[in-house]
């Protein structure tokens, strides 16, 4: 029988592990043991609601509503000094509880000082654009849009930025396949030759691994083999054109295909 | 101003081309030799002057975020040399941090030191690169066969040490795989005693350069509050009057033993760039310097270890796999299974060539990461030129592109 595969995360998957093993956890420390996150938490606090907060790496990890991002945000940049937004995207949980987890890696240049803000939001939902306050978001949401299919309100331009705007597919998705799905095997021939040359060209194979052992003269035509000796040419002219002038060249001697012998027998 | 109908027959008979303005669209790149890879701009143009600039990236997007998830911690490493190119250890080194947190494991002393060389090579390589290309858009040939002779002469050093060029993968999760040759040090002596006199002749047929002047100073002006916003860091920021270092205000490996400055500039045009290139190639030397006393030191001291002893991650000696039972059957589950962080996240940025390189690992205790996010330098490095290009003209967005310092293989990823 074979295996079952989730479909709600096709990612590569650990083939073998001990039933016993128990992984262990980053350790986390309480805020209150670093002076500078406690006193950042507690300005936080008394404006925002804070789920949850820890510090795991020596940086602080602070749980918010996903409708306060904004104003959290805008209340780091300008109070508490964390004038840049390192980075931001999403994790998908979609295959746990139908939730994406966003996080926003902020740095605070005067205190040294590195912060993540993170929330929660359900699948579908959309997050608030804080392109106002940092200009890099502009660039990330749209990636995490690309990349998620997540979209970010009031955002100047919701397309997507590293892939073509016509694609289909949201690829860091844990239901997104490694080598693409359906709409990534025939995209570029729709594309390029029209639908219609889809039984000619066939799909285009992704896996980069997948080498026929036994082809050695059509790596061209990969997945589409035929028996060896099998006649290809399909009743095509066999061309006699010489590729050396008449007069042949000094010192060289002229190549016919009549004088020349082809050696069949590999093993000779 | 009034204008007139466009006078082209129209292809479609309903539709007329009643334009009130004088805007061109102009399509630079992906195929134009300045934009330092696959890089698109559409430019919105009033005559020669840029009113609208739209940079459009993904040309060479390869997915490495989504092969991380479907990787081992080991295997990805190769993938992360393709992307800053022209500097691979960086990355190598960048991505081997962030798991080395995550795993909590101590890497030698000496494998630091030798980490801290190829590292700073990288460093000077890039810069030189980053000189080269420039000054090449820019038309000055000579300064681009020079520096390219001086990169050259690094990727040999690089080269006796792992076998590659440009895509180095000389750096392991814990350590080095080997130990620097024997020529090692004295071809990197022998290149810096004369890098400063090299320095000095790129200098001199620059700095004073009437149209090398003319085509930096006072051009793509980036304000502090334009830098900070848009998430630029290392020398893009520096020229911004940030004066900001992850080597020096968040030290990693052994920085935090070696006497260098971080040169800035307020200026924030092109020509404060280039100036910091230049003086961080002189700070670099001296780095480099002071890493080969340290490795003298290490030698002295016996301290002979490169990987880092955790056999629950990191394969033990070649020795011991070859004559240890354990050894062998640890290294056979590390090669075909992988290592299984503890559940968790890290974020760690370390002072790449070109900015703040940053890797986002989540680990949920499997060997394949849950989550990776590469953070790359230039991908916000080519989102400024959305701000920076307006206001400038056509010439100018050539030398913009060049002091921005982007590379393709990190934006796009």
């Amino acid at each position: 029988m074979r295996a079952y595969t989730p479909k709600d995360d096709v990612q590569a998957k650990s083939y073998y592990t001990d039933r016993y093993y128990v992984a262990p956890q980053v350790p986390k420390q309480e805020v209150e043991t670093d002076e500078a996150f406690a006193a950042d938490l507690a300005a936080l606090k008394e404006k925002f609601e804070v789920k949850e907060a820890f510090i795991q790496m020596k940086q602080m990890i602070v749980y918010i509503n996903a409708n306060d991002i904004y104003g959290v945000l805008e209340f780091l940049r300008d109070e508490l000094t964390y004038t840049q937004l390192s980075e931001m995207s999403a994790i998908d949980w979609l295959a746990k509880d139908n939730t994406f987890e966003i996080f926003y890696q902020m740095l605070s240049m005067t205190k040294r000082k590195r912060l993540r803000i993170k929330f929660f939001i359900n699948n579908g939902d959309a997050v608030d654009s804080v392109e106002k306050l940092f200009r890099c978001a502009d660039w990330s949401e749209r990636e995490m849009f690309d990349m998620f299919g997540i979209e970010a309100n009031n955002h100047p331009f919701m397309k997507r930025i590293l892939l073509p705007y016509d694609w289909q597919g949201n690829p860091l998705l844990k239901t997104y396949p490694l080598e693409g799905d359906e709409f990534a095997a025939w995209y570029e021939v729709d594309k390029i030759y029209g639908k219609e040359a889809r039984d000619v060209i066939g799909p285009e194979i992704r896996d980069t691994a997948r080498v026929d052992r036994y082809d050695s003269e059509r790596f061209a035509r990969l997945g589409f083999e035929v028996p060896k000796g099998t006649e290809i040419t399909g009743n095509e002219e066999p061309n006699n054109q010489d590729y050396q002038e008449e007069g042949g060249v000094f010192l060289i001697k002229k190549f016919t295909k009549e004088s020349s012998k082809i050696i069949d027998d590999p093993q000779r | 101003m009034a204008q007139v109908k466009n006078r082209l027959t129209p292809f479609f008979e309903n539709i007329t081309f009643d334009r009130e303005d004088n805007e061109l669209i102009l399509n630079f790149g992906p195929q134009h030799p300045s934009a330092h890879g696959q890089l698109r701009l559409m430019l919105h143009l009033q005559q020669e002057q840029i009113v609208k600039a739209h940079p459009d990236v993904g040309y060479l997007h390869r997915g490495m975020e989504k092969m991380a998830e479907n990787m081992i911690y080991n295997e990805f490493m190769p993938t992360t040399d393709r992307m800053d190119y022209i500097a691979s250890s960086s990355n190598n080194y960048g991505f081997a941090l962030a798991v080395e947190k995550l795993i909590d494991v101590e890497v030698p002393r000496r494998a630091k030191v030798i980490r801290m060389m190829l590292l700073e090579i990288n460093r000077l390589m890039s810069h030189l690169f980053w000189l080269a290309t420039t000054a090449l858009d820019i038309g000055a040939m000579t300064v681009f066969l020079y520096a390219f002779r001086e990169r050259e002469y690094l990727m040999d050093i690089i080269e006796g040490y792992c076998g590659a060029r440009l895509t180095h993968a000389a750096i392991r999760i814990g350590g080095v795989p080997l130990d620097i040759q024997d020529s090692f040090l004295s071809q990197l002596k022998t290149f810096l005693d004369k890098l400063p006199q090299n320095i000095k002749d790129y200098e001199d047929l620059l700095d004073t350069n009437r149209i090398w002047l003319m085509r930096m100073e006072e051009v793509g002006v980036v304000s502090k509050e334009m830098a900070l916003s848009w998430g630029c860091t290392g020398p893009m920021l520096r020229a911004s009057g940030v004066q900001w270092d992850i080597r020096k205000e968040e030290p990693y490996e052994l920085y935090d033993e070696i006497e260098f400055n971080v040169p800035y500039s307020d200026k924030g045009d092109n020509f404060a760039r280039y100036r910091i290139y230049m003086e961080e190639m002189r700070e670099t030397a001296k780095i480099l310097y002071q890493t080969m006393d340290m490795y003298e030191e290490t030698v002295k001291n016996g301290q002979t270890d490169l990987m880092a002893h955790a056999p629950k991650y990191i394969s033990a000696p070649k020795l011991d796999i070859m004559t240890q039972n354990y050894s062998l059957m640890q290294h056979f589950v590390l090669v075909t299974q992988g290592m299984r962080p503890p559940v968790g996240e890290v974020y760690i940025a370390t002072e790449s060539p070109k900015g703040e390189l940053g890797f986002f690992i989540n680990s949920q205790g499997g060997p394949y990461p849950y989550r990776l996010k590469l953070r790359a330098p230039s991908f916000w490095h080519t989102g400024i030129l959305t701000d920076l290009l307006p206001g400038h003209y056509i010439p100018d967005v050539v030398s913009i592109i060049g002091t921005t310092n982007i590379v393709f293989g990190e934006v796009d990823r």
